[in-house]
């Protein structure tokens, strides 16, 4: 049965018209892979001589355990973030003659396969083997590489636990953001040193091998949660079909300010607040506003200016990246009655253009505050909100029109979480490092001054053509308006 | 009306849909019957411009379908359960459906008063998304939305399916009056060759994308199409 599960899904990537149309974006996540693969070598192979070198009377292998509690909670994050709970439709297979249990156990032991617990094993190993080589016993050596590799496991049951946790409680990211937070102040701040505890641990599972069955039982106990939660959900009426929720009507008289554009904007508007995937457009506007205080704070990051232009861009294109990116894919599962109905199609990409460059303006108004670390921020800020107006709502509008694949807003696709992987995130870097690229090359010339300038002349010059770049799109739209139809027919 | 010249369909080599010429004219009902892969589907969709033809051109009310968008004012379909906005109630659905017709919310109000009976107190002032309600009410929802702003051409692929026997009764009256002043032209597809019979003027029977019969419905009409299907 196996065999036929990993052939339908074969079949399902490689027949649907997503992988068609985005090969250029596998070979990106490709290389972003490789690029992972190769960091990830360079630490398992130098971490040790650098210590030695640096720290000549410690042992290395303690230091490295010191530090393995960041490693866990960064590897969790990244999961988190990156890393999705294996989809599969399972409606066909539940009257099928098949065990629950098997079609659980194979969802869960092909998330164990996953790129993610192999790429530790590329640092892991390579320092393993210089233990070997340093006059540690084989057996400790071992022992380690072992310990981390259960590790590893645990860790990728684990983000599956607080995945389906927060995707039940709809607070998206919070509590991943809340949890990590709490444990990395914990720590850093003494109250409950985690680093210590993770460091001793590992110092005694080393000492005393026999104890490695600790873990062991660890990764069955969550390998085991995650089983019961998984198999609760495999009925039909428990997470296959959506749970009826109390609709709240609201007109939204307010929109009718917009003109025509008004009823799209509504749908928009109640696109995002009725339904939970794009409801994680909205918490992440608070994280966005937020990860200027990552950097500004800190005064070797204050003193590079260029890095103002990447978070300003962030912080005013947040959503416009994880919005626009989905245009006109959100609407794709009643396209067809948007394109028969009486709807010019500049209007409703007008709409889109109008909700993105609203929030752009909100969020800059919302970030004035950072001009406590000082008044160029301020001035950056404006002018990355500027650059977003004028050339990246554009550029992603246009994207759009490539968009091939289907969002099931309804989430009949069980165990479907988040729907958004690591692809999400890659098509935003363009967007966020092209603007930082155009800031240097003025701004090491000419100076500070000249870089905004640059940033603020491109953003008005987009600004001011929008009517030529609006036709241009829309034409651009109504060319590939059938292959989007027929694209977003297949549920897959 | 509606005049079809040349128009085909193929994928790949396969021709789904091949109508030399066939021409509707305004207020008639008409009715499209035939096995599954008949064409029926192809031919609404290319009708809204949602396919491509292959070669041929639809014109509806002067306007062909490919070249302008200037029938949809007038046009208005259901086809399947994607004509819904699933994250909307059914009353915002029908707001939003009006809006796009130039009708504000009294007057899809009124509207939607003769339409009570068929609603039976399911679809309105429920507190339920269109997502949640089951697939009949979806449909009945979706047929209503169709004839907001008194479209002069309706579009309505199987509608007679998932429908209780009460609304399919209400249906074909509201079908029948639809067309009586000649306002309106209706096209249908269905399965039941009793409904089309009773409902439709003219039925035209396709068979693998070709035009097998076209018939003016009469008494024997559904004795007709009865003895021509079970082969």
């Amino acid at each position: 049965m196996i065999k036929h599960f990993i052939n339908f899904e074969w079949k399902q990537f490689f027949r649907s018209s997503y992988w068609q149309k985005s090969i250029g974006l596998n070979i990106l996540l490709g290389f972003f892979a490789l690029y992972m693969i190769a960091s990830f070598l360079i630490l398992g192979v130098a971490i040790y001589p650098l210590l030695k070198q640096k720290y000549p009377e410690s042992d290395p292998l303690i230091i490295v355990n010191g530090f393995l509690f960041y490693w866990f909670l960064s590897d969790l994050l990244m999961r988190f973030f990156l890393q999705k709970l294996p989809v599969m439709n399972v409606k066909p297979f539940l009257i099928l003659p098949l065990k629950r249990r098997k079609i659980v156990n194979y969802i869960l032991q092909k998330s164990a396969i996953s790129f993610f617990n192999f790429l530790p094993l590329f640092a892991v190993i390579p320092f393993g083997v210089i233990l070997i080589f340093e006059d540690y016993s084989t057996t400790t050596a071992v022992v380690w590489m072992l310990t981390m590799i259960l590790f590893s496991l645990i860790i990728n049951f684990v983000n599956f636990i607080i995945e389906s946790k927060s995707a039940e409680t709809e607070l998206s990211f919070l509590p991943i953001i809340v949890l990590a937070s709490v444990l990395f102040g914990l720590n850093y701040f003494e109250i409950i040193s985690f680093s210590t505890l993770v460091a001793s641990a590992m110092n005694a599972i080393i000492e005393n091998p026999i104890l490695i069955i600790v873990p062991i039982l660890v990764l069955v106990s969550v390998y085991a949660t995650n089983f019961s939660i998984l198999k609760k959900k495999l009925y039909v009426d428990a997470s296959l079909k959506a749970k009826t929720e109390i609709a709240n009507s609201s007109t939204m008289e307010w929109t009718k300010k917009f003109g025509s554009i008004a009823p799209f904007l509504q749908l928009d508007l109640k696109l995002l607040l009725r339904n939970k995937r794009p409801r994680s457009s909205i918490f992440i506007l608070a994280i966005g506003l937020l990860y200027g205080l990552f950097f500004y704070p800190q005064k070797i990051y204050i003193e590079q200016e260029w890095l103002y232009v990447f978070v300003g861009t962030f912080v005013t294109g947040i959503f416009m990246i994880n919005f626009g990116q989905f245009i006109p894919a959100w609407d794709s599962g009643y396209y067809k009655l948007l394109m028969s109905q009486n709807i010019k199609y500049k209007e409703y990409l007008n709409s889109k253009y109008s909700l993105m460059i609203m929030v752009s303006i909100l969020m800059f108004v919302l970030s004035i505050p950072y001009v406590y670390f000082g008044w160029k921020i301020l001035v950056v800020h404006f002018a990355a909100l500027i650059y977003n107006l004028g050339v990246n709502v554009y550029v992603l509008l246009f994207a759009g029109s490539f968009n091939r694949k289907k969002i099931d807003l309804t989430q009949r696709a069980a165990f479907n979480y988040q729907g958004t992987g690591a692809v999400q995130w890659l098509v935003g870097f363009p967007l966020l490092l092209v603007p930082v690229g155009i800031f240097l090359l003025p701004y090491f010339t000419l100076g500070f001054e000249a870089g905004v300038a640059t940033l603020i002349i491109l953003g008005v010059i987009g600004i001011v053509f929008h009517q030529k770049l609006m036709n241009i799109i829309t034409k651009k739209y109504l060319q590939s308006k059938h292959k989007m139809i027929n694209a977003f027919d297949q549920n897959n | 009306m509606i005049k079809a010249t040349e128009l085909s369909k193929k994928y790949g080599g396969n021709t789904v849909l091949n109508i030399p010429s066939l021409e509707v004219p305004k207020g008639q009902t008409f009715g499209l019957v035939g096995n599954n892969g008949a064409g029926k589907t192809t031919f609404f969709n290319l009708l809204l411009d949602l396919i491509k033809p292959t070669t041929g051109t639809i014109i509806n009310n002067e306007i062909q379908v490919n070249k302008s968008e200037d029938w949809k004012p007038f046009t208005a379909a259901f086809i399947d359960e994607s004509f819904l906005i699933g994250y909307l109630t059914p009353e915002e659905y029908f707001y939003f459906i009006g809006e796009l017709r130039g009708m504000n919310k009294a007057d899809i109000d009124t509207f939607l008063a003769q339409f009570e009976e068929i609603f039976n107190d399911e679809i309105l002032g429920k507190k339920k998304y269109l997502r949640d309600l089951s697939k009949g009410n979806q449909k009945k929802a979706g047929i209503v939305a169709a004839l907001i702003g008194n479209p002069e051409v309706i579009i309505l692929d199987e509608p007679f399916a998932n429908l209780d026997p009460t609304t399919q009764i209400r249906l074909k009256k509201i079908l029948s009056d639809l067309t009586k002043d000649s306002k309106s032209t209706v096209l249908i597809s269905s399965h039941d060759l009793g409904h089309v019979t009773e409902v439709c003027e003219r039925i035209v029977v396709l068979d693998k994308g070709d035009i097998v019969k076209d018939l003016k419905t009469s008494e024997e009409t559904l004795k007709e199409l009865e003895s021509y299907f079970s082969v």
